[in-house]
């Protein structure tokens, strides 16, 4: 393929995912149905994943799918099999009076845009993005071995603190 | 590819997630609206490493998963716990500490 024609498969294979991935969010967020809400987040990570590996940071893309999919959606479903009693339409999801968020959303969007596209008109990024599995695991174990330790201490205390909290005394 | 897709995409990602956060009352979906901003966070973070062709975007998107997962984790717990004592995730019923 040319490079003129990979660019082109780029776009659209973006366009076509982050289509996907904001349906997906703003099902998330506006529906009734707890579990629905679990799956539409599958959706959205996946997406996420999508993006990571159209930029090239293939073992972010990967790590993307094995945490959050495989393991922080997995835990979300547990939750919500243990906090519910009942499967399917729930009253009492959202505040009655939903204006205020709506609100605030919309002033985060419209600054938030604003100041990326000012800034950033059509800056391009590099055609050439890819990075490997073993650069990110010299990063990791050279420049950031300190905080790669504080987060694997910080994993560890939130794990325990997580069983102390939810075990049955 | 323009660095401006991304960054737009990711702040309506952003932005949906701030609504999630403020409009649910479940507890759930609280968490997960805000898995949802820190996806966009991550989004971000790669999109800018990529655009200066550093490394440390991508490591740094790493550790936010970590911090993420470790979230997940002890936000559930807290709100197994508040279901056992009050039997409902219902976050405008959790007022103890209202002044």
């Amino acid at each position: 393929m040319t490079v003129l024609g990979a660019l082109v498969a780029q776009n659209i294979a973006f366009g076509v995912i982050a289509a996907i991935m904001v349906f997906a969010a703003i099902r998330l967020v506006t529906t009734r149905n707890v579990v629905h809400a679990a799956l539409f987040l599958v959706v959205v990570l996946g997406g996420v994943a999508a993006l990571f590996l159209l930029m090239g940071a293939e073992f972010v893309g990967i790590t993307q799918i094995l945490v959050y999919i495989g393991a922080v959606v997995v835990l979300f479903l547990f939750g919500i099999m243990l906090t519910r009693t009942r499967i399917g339409d729930e009253e009492g999801t959202d505040h009655p009076n939903r204006l205020p968020a709506v609100l605030a959303a919309a002033l985060v969007a419209t600054v938030t845009i604003y100041a990326v596209v000012s800034g950033f008109g059509d800056v391009e990024l590099p055609a050439e993005t890819r990075t490997t599995t073993a650069e990110v695991a010299d990063s990791i174990f050279s420049t950031y071995i300190v905080p790669f330790e504080a987060v694997s201490v910080l994993l560890l205390a939130a794990l325990i603190g997580a069983i102390v909290i939810a075990r049955r005394d | 590819m323009l660095l401006n897709q991304f960054l737009v995409l990711s702040a309506v990602l952003f932005a949906i997630g701030v609504y999630g956060v403020l409009a649910r009352r479940n507890g759930v979906l609280v968490l997960m609206s805000i898995e949802l901003i820190l996806n966009a966070v991550n989004i971000n973070l790669v999109a800018f490493g990529s655009y200066v062709s550093s490394i440390s975007g991508e490591v740094f998107a790493l550790f936010v998963i970590t911090v993420a997962a470790a979230e997940v984790g002890v936000g559930l717990a807290i709100l197994l716990l508040l279901y056992r004592n009050r039997r409902s995730v219902d976050l405008s019923e959790a007022d103890l500490m209202k002044g």
